[in-house]
């Protein structure tokens, strides 16, 4: 098995586990932490993307790497930007669940 | 290619996003003048790019810092970059003055006044991302784009810092996340098959290997939840209807449909024939199922922003028509007939812009003057605000597809296509929608020209002028209704094969 297959399967799983929690897991912070690991198991895939890729005598393809950096920034921001509305949610309610105003009469 | 209109590109882009860089170095009341002084320059600008466009019959390619793809990222402008630049330049104009007397400038405390210091500012980030997004050349360059879309949404909703806003903010950002990730992880596969994530260069290679419909799927079905279509629309009437009645507008006529038009660009332009008759028809199925459901909805809602959220639903349900009835059930439909979809879909994405804005806002006034928005609650309404009213119902025309209006142009050429092309049952869905939104629309119609009941709360006195821009969008809305029936030529300009014809 070579390298670039090895971390093609574990970007798989990344991905799998990822989807399985942003899925099952009703809290939102583990949602955001689904995500995450959602997110690296696809930015793991593009660096595989970059090792295969490479051609002419290379030794790995730079753009995807460009994109991954990229795609970190925004994955970090997104993260910060949930986080924040997590934070604010328990401050405002003392709970941070997703559920809790739904069909609540005003 | 005139060098001088590739720099028209990069100043669409541009000019928004150094607003928001003057609005936050200088913060307070210059966000919202450095917005207003944007507007004048935007229509400009989306003006000047489409005549450009019009006139040379090409698209405008610019190329950042000279370097080509697929190494460098291009911008690029075709004849649908150019509607969408200016029917977001005008729908932001109007949310604009409509919002310059919502978020007065100088209120007491330190709270109110950062509500309209944030809607200013992302309305300016937000309009720099839908302009990346209708320019894009370069998918991952989009995917970007749509982050940027996402992250000025998010907070919109959640303006007024209420624990039920907050939820929907949350539950927003958390399917466009989802949506992005499947979107990026599609981006990843292309790149990993072809090496370019450039579209004209995705286009011209040849995408029939199994890896580029997986990619599709993934990307479509993460574009799909941040659109909102039947049944990812969860997210939607809870933030839609939560959020100030100015962001509820730009959310609902704009920003869903940024990812709408990315689908129809990796469709279309980028993977043309990597999806075949059974996903287009499949993708037309929700579409039917969004229109039903959505207008069921309405129906059943009790408040008058929840209503108006569903109908988006529904409203997003026609756009969907655009997949099977443009690719054609069979390869020995007319062109002609595809093409009519082509512009009807379009059209539909610009007539509900204006018409749902308009709604939006008169939604807002109404719920203002009477202090909430119960629909039972409405009687006396058309004495005591009859422009916002007519302007509501102006707005609704569009919705029912009632000529003359720019709905009613969009919805007879889907109609047309429909019948045309032996498929039928969309034009059921279309006109079974037709007829849920009369229906939604008069039940709230119906309350309002009723008179008030006896002892009811007096009705606040609204501006004239805060009137006005409601009711000159939805007038601009019924004008569409002046396009001919017919392809639109501008829409054409920059399709590789303006009849489309699927590859297998």
């Amino acid at each position: 098995m070579s390298a670039a297959t090895l971390y093609g399967l574990l970007a798989c799983a990344l991905v799998g586990i990822g989807l399985y929690g942003l899925a099952v897991r009703p809290e939102p912070l583990r949602k955001v932490l689904a995500f995450n690991l959602l997110g690296g198991g696809v930015f793991l895939l593009f660096g595989v993307f970059a090792r295969r890729g490479a051609g002419a005598g290379f030794a790995g393809d730079p753009v995807p790497q460009a994109l991954v950096i990229t795609g970190l920034v925004v994955s970090f921001a997104a993260t910060a930007l949930a986080i924040a509305l997590v934070l604010r949610l328990r401050d405002e309610t003392g709970d941070a669940a997703l559920d809790a105003g739904d069909g609540k009469a005003e | 290619m005139s060098a001088s209109g590739g720099f028209l590109l990069v100043l669409a882009i541009m000019l928004p996003a150094g607003g928001v860089l003057v609005a936050v170095a200088t913060g307070g009341r210059i966000a919202r003048l450095a917005a207003l002084a944007l507007l004048p320059c935007g229509l400009v600008l989306a003006v000047a790019i489409a005549a450009l466009i019009r006139t040379g019959g090409v698209p405008l390619e610019y190329r950042v810092g000279g370097w080509a793809p697929p190494l460098g990222v291009a911008l690029r402008a075709d004849g649908l970059s150019a509607v969408m630049l200016l029917i977001t330049a005008i729908v932001i104009a109007g949310i604009a003055l409509f919002a310059r007397d919502y978020f007065p400038a100088d209120a007491p405390d330190e709270t109110e006044r950062r509500a309209p210091f944030v809607f200013w500012t992302l309305l300016m980030g937000l309009w720099g991302a839908l302009n990346a997004v209708w320019l894009g050349a370069d998918l991952f360059n989009l995917y970007v784009a749509l982050e940027l879309l996402t992250f000025g949404a998010v907070p919109l909703v959640s303006l007024d810092g209420k624990p039920d806003t907050l939820r929907a903010a949350l539950r927003y950002l958390l399917f466009a996340l989802i949506g992005s990730v499947l979107y990026l992880l599609g981006v990843g596969l292309i790149y990993g098959a072809a090496g370019t994530l450039d579209i004209a260069q995705l286009a011209a290679m040849p995408h029939t290997a199994p890896v580029f419909a997986i990619a599709a799927a993934l990307m479509t079905a993460g574009l799909l939840a941040k659109t909102a279509l039947f049944p990812l629309h969860l997210w939607l009437p809870p933030a839609h209807a939560g959020a100030p009645a100015a962001a509820s507008a730009l959310l609902s006529a704009l920003v869903v449909k940024g990812s709408f038009i990315l689908a129809v660009r990796l469709w279309f332009d980028a993977l043309p024939g990597a999806m075949g008759p059974a996903s287009a028809q499949l993708l037309g199925w929700l579409g039917a199922a969004a229109v039903v459901f959505g207008g069921a909805m309405a129906l059943r809602q009790q408040r008058l922003k929840l209503l108006v959220a569903y109908s988006t639903v529904g409203q997003i349900g026609y756009l969907f028509f655009l997949f099977p009835l443009a690719f054609g059930a069979a390869a020995s439909d007319p062109a002609a007939w595809r093409d009519l979809a082509w512009t009807g879909g379009i059209m539909q994405v610009v007539a509900h812009a204006a018409a749902k804005a308009a709604m939006f806002m008169a939604a807002g006034l109404i719920g203002e003057a009477l202090g909430h928005d119960r629909i039972d609650g409405f009687g006396g309404l058309a004495r005591a605000l009859p422009v916002t009213v007519f302007a509501f119902g102006l707005a609704g025309m569009s919705l029912m597809g009632l000529p003359p209006s720019g709905g009613f142009v969009a919805k007879a050429m889907l109609l047309t296509a429909s019948v045309a092309e032996a498929q039928w049952w969309w034009a059921v869905a279309i006109l079974a929608g037709g007829l849920l939104a009369a229906g939604y629309l008069f039940r709230v119609l119906g309350p309002a020209m009723a008179a008030a009941a006896p002892g009811a709360p007096p009705v606040a006195e609204i501006p004239l002028r805060r009137q006005a821009v409601v009711l000159g969008l939805a007038v601009f809305a019924l004008l569409l209704g002046l396009v001919p029936l017919r392809p639109s030529p501008l829409l054409d300009i920059g399709r590789a094969t303006p009849p489309l014809v699927l590859a297998r």
